[in-house]
């Protein structure tokens, strides 16, 4: 984006008028050479590829860039030519519309590279000719269907960093959510997992039917029968947990009410309730037949596990966006079922012992015979009813083998849905990754450009290092933007460590006495040098001491720290500090005072002729700008002090 | 029975198209396109030459093809070129400060016409574009909420990694040291009179503001 960056930068900078004049470099004036010409023919040059069109080709349509007086801001005088920085290819297409008066959609391009083409030639995508339009319109939207779906994908990803401060209860809910994040919720998913095999194991084995130890019994009970108290204490074991489980959810949910309507709390409130109902419930034989049936909902357990499986939770998903197709299937199933069942019947009602007693008994029969099963329990014997019934059983293969097809393909799709979200999801971290590494990387750009002395006010060319003098046109201007709201603002950007650093200072050991010189300041602040507005902050200082109002202890400390460290802004490395750079530090000195013309704090002028004779004994002292005019004659102190600070 | 399947089926089929055509939309969006006045008027109602001006639209309609800045672009400008802290506030007010017409969104003639006034403008122009930046509301008046907003969003900008470590009352106080500079009166607000004639006052702010005359 550094070419479109480029192009704001006037704004940029004009914008910043409104916060700071500082001093910059001159910018050679751009020469203003205009030329007309009268021709016939128009050369369009896209990209250096030269396009040659009659003016009245252009002028067919007016309200277009190329049509209109909007392409005088295109001409380059001095080839004669209209230069346009864009796809040659692309243009093609524009260019023969103007011919032809129909706009074709390229192929082999992508939709949206062509739709930025016309809205930059100021076509309307309407005028794309009826051959391409149906294309045109397709793609269209199979392109935005996928950017809504990775907008979707961005809004509802779970962010992998929870903001600082977050409850006991986002943090529970999290963890449920995401087991992967943290290595308690991926044990307790692990966990639980466990419990519910466990728990669907014991109800599947309960019922074998195993040896007793004595095997004279002529009876074999089944294994839940034998072992009571084993089975009983598995199953406490399993509801408690799942119990637990269920509370935790309920606990962190954030909606609870949205939570206990989902499918999953119902399917867990109804895998343990029959075990509380079945402690309440006195041990009856009246009531045990009911006790027995509730049992039976013991097998939703295995539901829970769709928690802990993606392809089922797929499955379910899918049933549920099939439902008009199932629907469909049942429908038409019921209907072919109570046609073939009345005719088979009506058609082995003369037959002696048969099994066709009634139309419902029919039912059976042709169930069993459409989804082509064919048990064999129920069979016709008369000529008719084989007739009728082997109509039967080749429809039935019909009916069933059409919404299948359907239901298939929903399933594929949305299978094959999940896996481009993981796999989007997958591709966005190393995206975001790489972003914030860019970004980072202007950032330390700016950071290091300041390190290798680039702040210095128009230093001579030998001295300037060579990654300073070798950026380019646009970084300069961009740094010495980031400069000028450094300036106002009177605060250095840094990085992270060094704030980190930083901010462990301030808080415990900030609190320095004012009597302590430059040389014992705490130079564990890193590589950043000079404070910022160090006799701005001194004046501040001064008229905070006369008028005792709203400065707080805290500030007066930030005024120590800002006022005790090296301000020197030259570079570390240099050792020819004393000299040339306290011209140039003295001009710094003045425009730095001023601080971003209206909104940084301005210095009131009544003060400056008074302070600028305490601070300034001799010319080196300037950099001294500490409230300790004691330690300002030592200039000398300061190419020690500046290593020091550089480790 | 083939028949009442075909039936049903077809009005399955049915329920399944889409119920809105999306085609207006697509007109909606594709509307909105701004062609800016010619070049002889712009070179004649700002103080560009026309080979700025070229510059400038062509820079200009790259990045804005419709030709017309929305607050959401400039919010996106300014964060590129301040990436370490949060400019979108700071471009909020600028684009309020554009956006004369209170559009909604800025055209080529006033993005160029501002750039003019803060470029190539008198020094009385500069100041009274930047009296209009800082009065969010309009009125007339600079207020010290107003004030406060601004060098927050200054502040912003600066993003969180500073030195030293940014205060929570540093802006206040900054805006405390503007007040008691400018306001003369001491009512609490800020005219235009009083910010102009404060400004020209202080020598260093009058310097200052001439040294982005050559910026382009």
């Amino acid at each position: 984006m550094a070419a479109g960056l480029a192009t704001w930068l006037p704004f940029a900078r004009a914008a910043a008028v409104g916060w700071l004049p500082l001093a910059q470099q001159p910018l050679p004036p751009a020469p203003g050479v205009k030329t007309s010409r009268g021709d016939e023919v128009l050369v369009v040059n896209v990209s250096g590829r030269r396009f040659e069109t009659w003016k009245n080709t252009l002028d067919r349509y007016p309200d277009t860039l190329l049509g209109s007086s909007e392409k005088e801001f295109f001409y380059d005088a001095d080839s004669g030519e209209y230069f346009f920085d864009r796809d040659p290819d692309m243009f093609r297409h524009v260019l023969n519309f103007y011919r032809t008066g129909r706009l074709h959609c390229p192929r082999q391009e992508c939709i949206q590279a062509f739709d930025e083409e016309l809205a930059f030639y100021g076509l309307v995508p309407e005028l794309v000719g009826d051959c391409c339009l149906e294309e045109y319109r397709d793609r269209k939207k199979e392109n935005a269907e996928r950017l809504a779906e990775d907008e979707e994908a961005e809004q509802a990803g779970d962010g992998p960093a929870l903001p600082a401060g977050s409850s006991l209860r986002q943090r529970l809910w999290r963890a449920f959510e995401n087991p992967h994040t943290s290595t308690a919720a991926l044990v307790f998913y692990y966990v639980t997992g466990f419990f519910i095999a466990v728990s669907v194991i014991a109800n599947v084995v309960e019922t074998i039917p195993c040896r007793g130890a004595a095997r004279r019994s002529s009876r074999e009970q089944p294994c839940g029968e034998r072992f009571p108290q084993a089975f009983f204490c598995m199953d406490t074991a399993c509801v408690l947990i799942f119990t637990g489980e269920y509370l935790l959810r309920l606990f962190a949910a954030p909606s609870r009410c949205r939570f206990l309507r989902s499918v999953m709390s119902l399917i867990d409130v109804v895998a343990i309730l029959p075990y509380y109902i079945g402690l309440l419930v006195p041990k009856n034989d009246d009531v045990s037949g009911a006790f027995v049936t509730l049992r039976v909902f013991r097998v939703f357990r295995i539901f829970k596990f769709s928690r802990h499986s993606q392809g089922l939770r797929i499955l379910g998903y899918t049933l549920k966006s099939c439902a008009s197709e199932l629907g469909f299937l049942l429908f038409s199933l019921t209907m072919a079922i109570i046609i073939f069942a009345t005719v088979m019947f009506y058609a082995e009602k003369g037959t002696n012992k048969t099994n066709f007693t009634s139309i419902p008994a029919a039912f059976w029969y042709t169930i069993v015979t459409m989804t082509t099963l064919g048990y064999g329990d129920m069979v016709p014997s008369t000529i008719a009813g084989k007739i009728f019934g082997s109509i039967c059983s080749l429809s039935g293969v019909l009916v069933i083998a059409l919404p299948v097809p359907v239901i298939v393909s929903n399933f594929s799709r949305i299978y094959h849905q999940n896996q481009r979200a993981d796999k989007r999801r997958a591709q966005q971290k190393v995206r975001l990754a790489r972003i914030r590494l860019a970004k980072s990387g202007t950032t330390n750009a700016f950071l290091q450009y300041k390190q290798n002395g680039g702040l210095e006010d128009s230093g001579s060319g030998e001295e300037q290092a060579l990654c300073v003098r070798n950026r380019s046109a646009f970084e300069q201007q961009h740094h010495h933007l980031l400069h000028c709201l450094e300036k106002t603002t009177c605060h250095e950007f840094t990085d992270e460590l060094t704030f980190s650093e930083a901010l462990g200072a301030v808080s415990p050991g900030g609190r320095t006495s004012r009597s302590t010189s430059v040389s014992s300041q705490p130079m564990g602040h890193g590589s950043l040098l000079s404070s910022c507005c160090p006799r701005r902050a001194k004046r501040r200082a001064i008229r905070l001491a006369n008028s005792t109002a709203s400065v707080s202890r805290g500030s007066m400390q930030e005024l120590d720290m800002l006022a005790g460290l090296r301000r020197s802004p030259a570079p570390q490395s240099r050792s020819s500090l004393n000299a040339k750079p306290h011209d140039s530090l003295d001009l710094n000195c003045d425009s730095r005072d001023f601080v971003a013309a209206i909104i940084s704090i301005p210095t009131p002028p009544a003060n400056t002729p008074d302070e600028s004779q305490p601070s300034s004994p001799g010319g080196g002292s300037r950099a001294g700008s500490t409230l300790r005019n004691s330690s300002l004659g030592t200039p000398c102190l300061f190419p020690e002090t500046v290593k020091i600070s550089s480790l | 029975m083939g028949a009442v399947m075909g039936t049903f089926s077809s009005l399955q089929t049915k329920q399944r198209r889409p119920s809105k055509d999306k085609i207006e939309d697509e007109l909606e969006m594709t509307m909105v396109c701004h062609r800016p006045e010619g070049l002889e008027q712009l070179e004649a109602q700002t103080n560009f030459t026309k080979r700025e001006l070229q510059v400038l639209y062509r820079g200009f309609k790259n990045e804005c093809p419709s030709g017309v800045v929305n607050e959401d672009t400039f919010k996106q400008i300014y964060a590129q070129f301040f990436p370490h802290g949060d400019a979108s506030t700071y471009a909020h007010y600028l684009f309020n400060a554009f956006d004369t017409t209170q559009t909604g969104s800025v055209k080529f003639e006033d993005f160029v016409t501002a750039l003019s006034i803060l470029l190539r403008g008198t020094v009385h122009e500069k100041l009274r574009w930047t009296f209009n930046l800082y009065d969010i509301n309009k009125d007339g008046y600079i207020n010290k909420e107003e004030m406060m907003d601004i060098v927050k969003a200054i502040y912003d900008m600066m993003g969180k990694y500073t030195y030293p470590v940014l205060k929570e009352d540093t802006p206040r106080q900054h805006v405390d040291v503007f007040f008691q500079k400018m306001d003369k009166n001491k009512d609490g607000i800020v005219t235009l009179d009083e910010f102009l004639e404060s400004c020209q006052e202080d020598d260093n702010i009058m310097r200052s503001l001439q040294l982005f005359q050559n910026v382009m």
